[in-house]
């Protein structure tokens, strides 16, 4: 009785890392505060549904369609509408008003958007829901196959981030970007790789998503929430963080959802929220900011 | 009292006193129309009461609408007309202190997060609530109120709203304010206690939307948690107040009566793409008047004025 929430907890926190992930890289590198972030992670649930649906493409094979078109389209986001933020921004507290604004408005678009098209109904489909035993638990097979998939991701992202030349450039990016400037780096271009980068790790999230979960064309906010909580509990720009806060947050939510009820697993991530800003506000690993 | 001023302040008395009788000449369809007008001008002015100063972004207007809203849905047949008002402006009270004093100590950031998920965490909370303490989801509204008298409990409250946000302006607080605005650091070392500042502004502003919720409920003779927390109001309060440009108390108003009729026109002929229009109309104010009506007017005044300089 207690494996099986431990088991679906840890699947979920899995994802819910590997989403604030993204949310870190797109605040964190390219200091947008990107409030239609959940928007994002729904429409690419929705894409792996149509593609699973009809067309009948296994959503394994839709990854590697969705993720590549919302990197793009993120990238297309980042140069055409928020490069004009960027380059009035006085400072970074504008930008962060600025880009809070505009990403608020976009939020309603998309919603809207996906409103128009699906309606307000939830979704969900069918795919290897094989009940599998692990320890005396069952747990549907594609739940595993999405933890799986979302550590590969996060370990793919870990090694790219601390092994590579751009991803050292990133990080570079995130920590002083004037700085970084003076190493050569083209600061501009980073900002708009790595939103780009946010955006396909959250589709890739939304597609593993959709595998188990089902969901609504308004959810998005409730996804964005949890990012943040997430990339604030562990301290923005560090993954180790997100990924045991996500944790954290996953087996939350899921033993309050199996515990005491489904209905209050918002609060409980709230009641988590309130408690980092009141203990921590510069998250787990964080370091304060002058 | 030099005369320009009591000219200026027997003027907004008179448009007040002409505003009070719109009932009295309006049809049914237009009554309902500047009561939506009034409605956005409490809650659109008392936005800008906190986010203008201080620059933190609020999204959480709804939050504090529908509690008021769903205050008078509960106790309304129960208790007395301005005792039901009082309990809801008790509530919107503790619940924005609760909200500023875990966050206002914070940058402005942990705020807006804050608010961006606080109107989905009440309405969570109140469906969880009706469904498995009350076991109704949905209540009827059935109080003795009037259209016209929601209407002029409006224009009261806009009123009491101006009024409370011009002595502000006037008192310390609006002194502190102005310095937490321009620099927080700054004001930090001048001895300004930021937080308090902040906090006791934030409750004020969130106890008018409050308040302006209660009003309203009548309106609606059936609410449940969908209607009364709709995030498109805190997103319409938003867009409203930055076309008409935050940082002067009126400027809302600009922004109020131009989006509204906007709105009213949208809602009709595109109700299924209306937050897609709204979303669209919001990106173009951000981009292309992001200091809104006001600060156009302002900007165009202060040219002009360099132009007779120099020609002087």
């Amino acid at each position: 009785m207690f494996t099986e929430p431990l088991l679906s907890g840890i699947t979920l926190g899995g994802i819910y890392a590997l989403i604030a992930m993204g949310l870190t890289l797109q605040y964190g590198v390219a200091r947008i505060m990107n409030l239609s972030y959940g928007e994002s992670l729904v429409a690419a649930s929705f894409a792996a549904l149509w593609l699973f649906t009809a067309v009948s493409v296994n959503p394994l094979v839709g990854l590697l369609i969705i993720v590549p078109l919302a990197a793009l389209i993120n990238w297309l986001i980042y140069q055409v509408l928020l490069t004009p933020l960027v380059r009035r921004a006085a400072n970074r507290d504008a930008l962060e008003v600025d880009s809070i604004l505009a990403t608020f408005g976009l939020l309603f678009v998309a919603q809207g958007i996906m409103l128009a098209i699906f309606g307000g109904n939830y979704f969900s489909y069918d795919f290897l829901s094989i009940p599998v035993k692990i320890f005396g638990a069952t747990v549907s097979a594609s739940r595993l196959l999405a933890l799986g998939f979302a550590v590969i991701i996060g370990l793919t992202l870990y090694l790219g981030l601390t092994r590579t030349r751009a991803g050292t450039a990133i990080r570079a990016v995130a920590v002083d970007p004037v700085s970084a400037l003076l190493v050569a780096i083209d600061v501009r271009a980073t900002a708009a790789f790595a939103y780009a980068l946010g955006g396909a790790l959250v589709a890739a999230g939304g597609v593993l998503v959709s595998m188990f979960l089902t969901f609504n064309a308004s959810l998005g906010v409730v996804f964005t929430m949890k990012a943040l909580i997430v990339v604030i509990m562990g301290g923005v720009g560090n993954l180790l963080g997100c990924l045991i806060a996500g944790m954290i947050l996953g087996l939350t939510e899921t033993f309050v959802a199996t515990y005491i009820d489904p209905g209050l697993t918002l609060a409980a991530t709230y009641i988590i929220f309130i408690l980092v800003l009141l203990l921590r506000p510069q998250g787990l690993f964080g370091v304060k900011r002058s | 009292m030099s005369a320009r001023n009591l000219v200026i302040v027997l003027a907004l008395a008179g448009l007040v006193a002409l505003l009070a009788l719109v009932p009295s000449v309006a049809n049914g369809y237009q009554l309902s129309l500047a009561i939506n007008i009034m409605n956005y001008t409490v809650l659109a002015t008392a936005w800008t009461l906190f986010s203008g100063p201080t620059r933190y972004v609020s999204l959480a207007t709804v939050a504090f609408f529908g509690i008021g809203a769903y205050t008078v849905a509960v106790l309304g047949e129960v208790l007395a007309w301005p005792l039901v008002l009082l309990i809801a402006f008790v509530i919107g009270f503790m619940l924005s202190l609760l909200v500023g004093l875990s966050t206002l100590r914070l940058s402005g950031v942990y705020f807006v997060i804050f608010t961006f998920g606080l109107a989905e965490l009440v309405r969570q909370l109140v469906t969880w609530y009706e469904v498995n303490v009350t076991r109704t989801l949905g209540r009827y509204v059935f109080v003795d109120i009037t259209t016209e008298q929601i209407y002029w409990q409006l224009l009261a409250l806009a009123v009491a709203v101006f009024i409370s946000g011009w002595l502000i302006q006037r008192s310390k607080l609006g002194l502190a304010l102005r310095v937490i605005g321009d620099d927080e650091a700054v004001a930090r070392h001048v001895g300004i206690n930021t937080t308090m500042a902040k906090v006791v502004l934030f409750a004020f502003s969130a106890s008018f939307m409050t308040l302006a919720g209660a009003v309203m409920a009548p309106r609606w003779t059936y609410i449940d948690p969908a209607i009364a927390f709709n995030p498109v109001v805190s997103f319409q309060v938003l867009i409203m107040a930055l076309l008409g440009g935050v940082h002067r108390l009126y400027g809302p108003v600009f922004g109020v009566i131009p989006l509204a009729l906007l709105f009213e026109f949208l809602l009709a002929k595109f109700p299924n793409h209306f937050s897609i229009m709204v979303g669209i109309a919001f990106l173009l104010i951000v981009y292309a008047i992001p200091r809104g009506i006001v600060g156009l007017i302002e900007g165009a005044q202060l040219s002009l004025h360099r132009l007779k300089g120099a020609k002087a």
